[in-house]
This record gives C-alpha cells, structure tokens and sequence, in this order.
C-alpha cells in the first residue's frame, strides 16, 4: 500500500507527517531540531530515505542536516557557504550598494538523477550546490555574476533565492527565482544565467518592465510539460510557454492576484492552485475566509475551493514554499499556514481537512509519495 | 582522553579549561552541560573554539563566523563574573578560567520580553 511522508518546516522545528493512501488517519512526529527555524525540508526523488532540512537561527546561523532513514535520525553536514570570489554589493531597500552576506538557505532542491547531488538557494540570494552527499557546497556564481546582481534588492522577506526547478527533459535547464530580482534560468547545466522577465509588470519599481527587480514569489513547473512555467508575482499570477522566454498573465477571476505559493496537479499540467492572499499590506485571506484557487486551464479562469476550509476569522498567510502535491491516483494538495495549520485535500482540492491545528508557522511543506 | 587537536608541531603547555556551551549548540552537538577540554596555552577564546570546533565539526560556524572568524552578534562569552565578548578572540582569557577553576561560559545573547 502507499503511503505519503509530508514534510513541514516551521518557525520551530520540523515535523513528519505520514499516512497512508487513505490520507484521513495521520502520523505526526517531532519536532525535530525544536527551537531552531526549519526553512524547508525535501527528500531526493532518487532516494527517499535521503532528505535534507535547512536548520537555522538567528543566533547560531545555518546548520545543514541529511537523513538516510526517511527522517528518523539526521546528520549535521557541511554548512560553509562561501561566495566565489569577491562578493559584491546589490541594492539595499534605499536603492544603495549592500554588501553580499551569507544568512540562510531557503530553499533544497535534490537531483533528480543523483542522490549525492543537491542544490541550495540561499539569502542573499545566490545558488550553492553539493555533489558530495553535504560534505561541501560550491557557489554556481555565472548567476550572481551575470551582471545583473548589482541591481537586485530585498524584498520584505530579504534577498533569498527560494525557486529552484530542474527540468526533467534537459538535464542542462534550471531556472531559479529571487524576491526582488525575478526569474533566471540556466542552459548549461548552472554555470550560465540570464533574466526571463519579459512580460512582467511590477508597479513597485520606477521601470514596470525592467529585465531584473521583479518581486516573484515562486515558479512551477508540470514534469510532462517542462516548457511551461507558472508563476506567482507579489501581484499577478502569470504563465510562460516558452520555457521563460516571455510571461503573460492568466490571473483572470481571482479575487486578488496577490499571494505567495503556486503548484501544479501531479497528474494534471493545465490544473494549477494558487491562494490568494488580500494584498502587500494585508498579508491574510479575502475577508477572512481561507480559500484555494484552481484553474482547470492553466491560467484565467479559476475557481473558489472551500470544503473544509475556514469560512470566518482566518487571517493566516500561506507562504512560498508552503505547498505541495502528492502523486498518488487521486492527487493530494497540501498546504500550511502561518497559523500552524497543515491542511490536505485528497481529491485535488474538493475537499480539505486538517491534519494538525496547532505547529509554530509553517515555513515549508513537502510531500513525498512511497511505494 | 587524547586531544584531537594535538599534533606533533604544537608542544605547547596545554591547561585544562571548563567550557559551558548554551543548550542549543548541546542539542546540536550532543555536548555534555558542561565539557572540560584539553587546550594549548595561552587560553584565549580563539584557542578554546579550535578545539571545541575539532571536538564538534558541526560547530564550526555557529559561535564565530566561517569566514575571518569574528564572534557571532548573538553570541556573548562570560569569564570569571565578566562580559568577553568584546575582548580580542586572542585575549588570555582570566588566570581562573585557565586554570580550570570556573568555566568559560558561551552564551546566546537574551531574547524576548
């Protein structure tokens, strides 16, 4: 029988939590790492016993862990992440040169074709990778040194590179994102980069349509259909199908275009959700009813889901990474809230229940789907 | 015990110094509450670290930067009654913290309210 392993990360810790296929009976164990923020937890899909967590604190800084048992036992590896070479100023929130200074990682992106191999975003933003199971991390710097890094800045959550996605047909093809440079994309393999923003239009910045400065919140992508990419701007949600090159927006019937995570149905590439979030100042749902968004046609024309969500008095966020889907028949979608909440729908967002009420906020949600 | 850190090269008179590390860095390390450490003379927090960061890799990184080795903000050290933080890492630490007789104490600066 399957099972999926979902994996949260929190302002205090990391939790697991499993069930069977079934997804309405569930076990959940931790913390792990208690009192330390857990910015993202991910396994390798090559080996899922393999998962990596982002540990971190404002006191002691960034600790690196690896499991091999499925999150039962973890490992501390390397945590140097020292920028190549010398590093550089970007723009700081008054539009000043800032010096680039190593805070955190945000993100784990594991190989798709090797368990040893792993990627990591991190604050301020630049791109890392480990091809030695964690022992040490290099800099794929042709991203901050395309020449565009001079000219990126914070958004409110700081300079994080938080979207890594690896394109399942062209090993060669990744594409990142950072809150506020916008989308960049790689086509050889991570040593080269340049901006795809074309298309986007950010009224926070003095040129609308700049080609870096754009505060995107996060990219996905269907594996059956790499080419296209979805993306959630601080506003509009937009959609390329040409792989970057150019961006058009689909937030159609959205009762705001504002909100963080975007993701894609495991067995669906034109089935997308978003939540909507009331605006940049008012970082909680419409009216205070917690809401998915689903679009059936990739962009445009969505649709409200609310069985079992809160219908009153929710004022949680629903953040970047905080959502995902798992891969079994009936897709299941997951996300978590600021409020502590982890909440499952089993049937592609017909129908939510929560798994647990009360975490710390949560950071991150991953599932993995076992055999 | 051996120290790790010992090598043929370094014959310098060692003392055996107490070090009390915050509970978060214990849970991470798996350090006992409090640790006595085999350290080469002279005793200075810098010295104290090489051989906490040998004894506990994953250490490195969290009391004193990877690079140039500066004190974390959030990270203070108490010697004999006395704030250290401020104090150069190659400082000799009090006659009474290198001679074993209080511990060093590293502590993550208070929080909250």
């Amino acid at each position: 029988m399957s099972q999926v392993r979902v994996l949260v990360g929190t302002r205090k810790g990391a939790f697991v939590l499993t069930s069977d296929e079934g997804r309405s009976q569930w076990t959940v164990d931790g913390p792990h790492f208690p009192g330390w923020e857990v910015y993202h937890v991910k396994g390798s899909p090559v080996d899922p016993d393999r998962i990596w967590a982002s540990q971190s604190s404002g006191w002691f800084g960034q600790i690196m862990q690896r499991s091999d048992d499925g999150g039962r036992s973890w490992t501390a590896v390397d945590n140097h992440f020292a920028y190549d070479g010398v590093p550089g100023t970007h723009q700081w929130y008054d539009g000043t040169p800032h010096p680039w200074e190593f805070k955190r990682v945000w993100h784990l992106e594991p190989s798709l074709t090797d368990r040893d191999t792993v990627y990591a975003g991190v604050e301020d933003a630049a791109l890392f990778r480990s091809t030695d199971a964690g022992a040490s991390w290099q800099e794929l710097s042709g991203l901050r040194g395309h020449g565009s890094g001079p000219h990126w800045q914070p958004g409110a959550g700081g300079l994080c590179l938080h979207t890594i996605l690896l394109d399942p047909s062209d090993a060669n093809r990744l594409y990142v994102a950072i809150s506020a440079a916008g989308a960049f994309r790689s086509r050889d393999g991570g040593t080269t980069w340049e901006p795809i923003n074309k298309g986007l239009r950010s009224g926070e910045i003095p040129q609308g349509d700049a080609e870096v400065g754009h505060c995107v919140h996060r990219l996905a992508m269907h594996p059956a259909n790499p080419r296209r990419l979805y993306m959630q701007k601080h506003w509009d949600v937009m959609r390329s199908d040409d792989g970057g090159d150019s961006w058009y927006e689909v937030s159609g019937n959205l009762p705001t275009d504002f909100g963080f995570p975007i993701d894609v149905h495991a067995h669906e590439p034109d089935t997308i959700y978003v939540v909507p979030i009331t605006s940049d100042a008012h970082h909680f749902p419409p009216d205070g009813k917690l809401r998915v968004w689903r679009s059936r046609s990739g962009g445009n024309t969505w649709e409200e889901l609310s069985q079992g969500l809160p219908a009153q008095h929710s004022y949680v966020n629903v953040l970047r990474d905080a959502m995902a889907v798992d891969r079994l028949p009936s897709c299941g979608v997951y996300f978590g809230t600021t409020g502590g909440q982890v909440y499952v729908s089993p049937d592609g967002g017909d129908h939510w229940h929560a798994i647990v009420h009360d975490l710390p906020p949560v950071l991150s949600v991953e599932v993995q789907t076992l055999a | 015990m051996p120290d790790p850190v010992a090598t043929s090269a370094d014959l310098r008179p060692r003392q055996q110094v107490r070090v009390v590390l915050p509970s978060p860095l214990r849970a991470l390390s798996g350090a006992a509450a409090e640790v006595t450490l085999d350290v080469p003379a002279p005793v200075t927090i810098a010295a104290v670290l090489d051989v906490v960061e040998q004894r506990w890799p994953m250490l490195r990184g969290t009391i004193r930067d990877h690079e140039g080795g500066a004190r974390r903000a959030f990270v203070r050290f108490y010697a004999n009654g006395a704030d250290w933080s401020h104090h150069a890492m190659d400082t000799p630490l009090p006659a009474v913290v290198q001679r074993g007789e209080l511990p060093l104490l590293v502590v993550g600066a208070m929080a909250g309210g």
